[in-house]
């Protein structure tokens, strides 16, 4: 009973630091979309909408080298989806704290599990699977 | 239209729908992208590729919440995301060879399904039998903490489980969209986890599911800033005072208009399908 009194400290720990990783992620990130926005309606609020047909070479920031290339020239849409690209990121850092709180607890199964979803992530980075 | 004037109506819409998902359970995304395709004639996969940026930031936003109160359970939750991931990316990389009338059409039927889901009556099925062989290989038995004390319970039919996971996450990679309603029916009906169980972990593997098939959709162009901006924007913020106003009032009369508006939109999204327009 002891036993299970401490793992289970342990995991409320781990859940806190999750939380508060989860949260700040999200905070940063909407902040720099926030910024991006304000700048991004500054300069083409007046510019007209055209999303009638999707066009995958109309989008200039399809990845992560072309926006930190728009991000030195301070390019509002280059900001507005570095934004994004740490909003996506956050749930994948928590992926890679819960392999190392898996570490610290010795579950070593878990450490497999997470490395595993983590592959499968970073697999998807990789421009290949876009045609 | 100006960017002005769209940015301001998808902000408007966008805060809408996140109020109302979060206040009936249902998300964000399965009104933004009727209101974006339907309403504002932007390209299907435009609208999937903003959707699933503000799945990101609404779920891991009430994961941040969830996590604490130590209701997840993460080992569930990791295990269940080999089945999400996997298949979520497979969904996205799909979705463009499919024509978007097919696409909206199979989006109407998850739409109805949702609507059904939210309004029907909910049955616990959760119980303390901890003998299932693999939920015990991979440690899946947990408890949670109540107001009468911690509840202990057990893990059933892990392998049905992880198969309807497996169908949740195509359908998130091909719609851009969380699929909750079909986590929670793995996990309540299938592994038969109780409520708040299931819907916290559901909640929490969201955003890693979601995080695979965005990177897929931003290589090929899907995520435009100019509609994921005030589409993430405006659905975080919905959601966010959706949840401070959850406490203080009675959703059920909200989920069964939401339930006939839902309908009404699936109907329009599968009409429009069939007829081409999309």
């Amino acid at each position: 009973m002891k036993k299970t009194g401490k793992h289970y400290l342990a995991d409320k720990d781990i859940q806190v630091i999750l939380g508060t990783l989860l949260r700040v992620g999200v905070i940063a990130s909407m902040a720099v979309v926030f910024v991006g926005a304000v700048l991004y309606l500054v300069v083409y609020h007046s510019d007209t909408v055209d999303y009638h047909q999707f066009n995958p070479r109309k989008t200039e920031y399809s990845s992560i080298s072309a926006i930190f290339q728009g991000l030195s020239r301070l390019d509002s849409k280059a900001i507005i989806q570095f934004g994004t690209v740490l909003l996506i990121f956050t749930p994948v850092t928590r992926i890679v704290f819960s392999i190392f709180s898996f570490l610290i607890e010795r579950d070593y199964l878990y450490v497999i599990i997470g490395l595993f979803v983590l592959c499968i992530i970073l697999i998807s980075l990789s421009n290949k699977l876009v045609g | 239209m100006s960017v002005l004037l769209f940015t301001i109506i998808v902000l408007a819409g966008a805060f809408l729908a996140g109020l109302v998902g979060s206040l009936t359970g249902l998300g964000g995304g399965v009104v933004i992208i009727p209101l974006l395709t339907l309403g504002l004639g932007v390209d299907i996969h435009y609208a999937i590729g903003a959707s699933i940026i503000s799945v990101i930031a609404t779920s891991s936003g009430s994961a941040a919440a969830y996590v604490k109160e130590g209701i997840t359970n993460i080992r569930i939750g990791m295990f269940l995301e080999i089945a999400t991931t996997i298949s979520a990316v497979l969904g996205a990389v799909v979705t463009v060879y499919i024509n978007p009338g097919y696409i909206a059409v199979l989006f109407g039927a998850i739409l109805l399904f949702s609507a059904v889901m939210m309004v029907r009556k909910k049955v616990d099925h959760s119980d303390d039998n901890s003998t299932g062989v693999l939920a015990n290989f991979f440690k899946l038995n947990g408890s949670y903490p109540t107001a009468a004390g911690t509840v202990q319970y057990g893990v059933h039919n892990v392998v049905g489980g992880f198969l309807m996971m497996f169908v949740a996450g195509v359908i998130s990679g091909l719609l851009g969209i969380g699929s909750g309603a079909l986590k929670v029916l793995a996990m309540d009906n299938i592994m038969r986890l109780p409520f708040k169980v299931s819907t916290t972990t559901s909640n929490f593997m969201m955003g890693v599911t979601a995080a695979a098939s965005a990177i897929v959709y931003l290589h090929r162009g899907q995520i435009d800033p100019g509609i994921a901006m005030p589409v993430t924007l405006g659905v975080l913020t919905g959601a966010t005072v959706g949840s401070k106003l959850l406490v203080k009032m009675n959703t059920d009369k909200l989920k069964i208009v939401f339930a006939i508006v839902v309908t009404f939109l699936a109907l329009q999204m599968i009409y429009n399908g069939l007829a081409g327009k999309l």
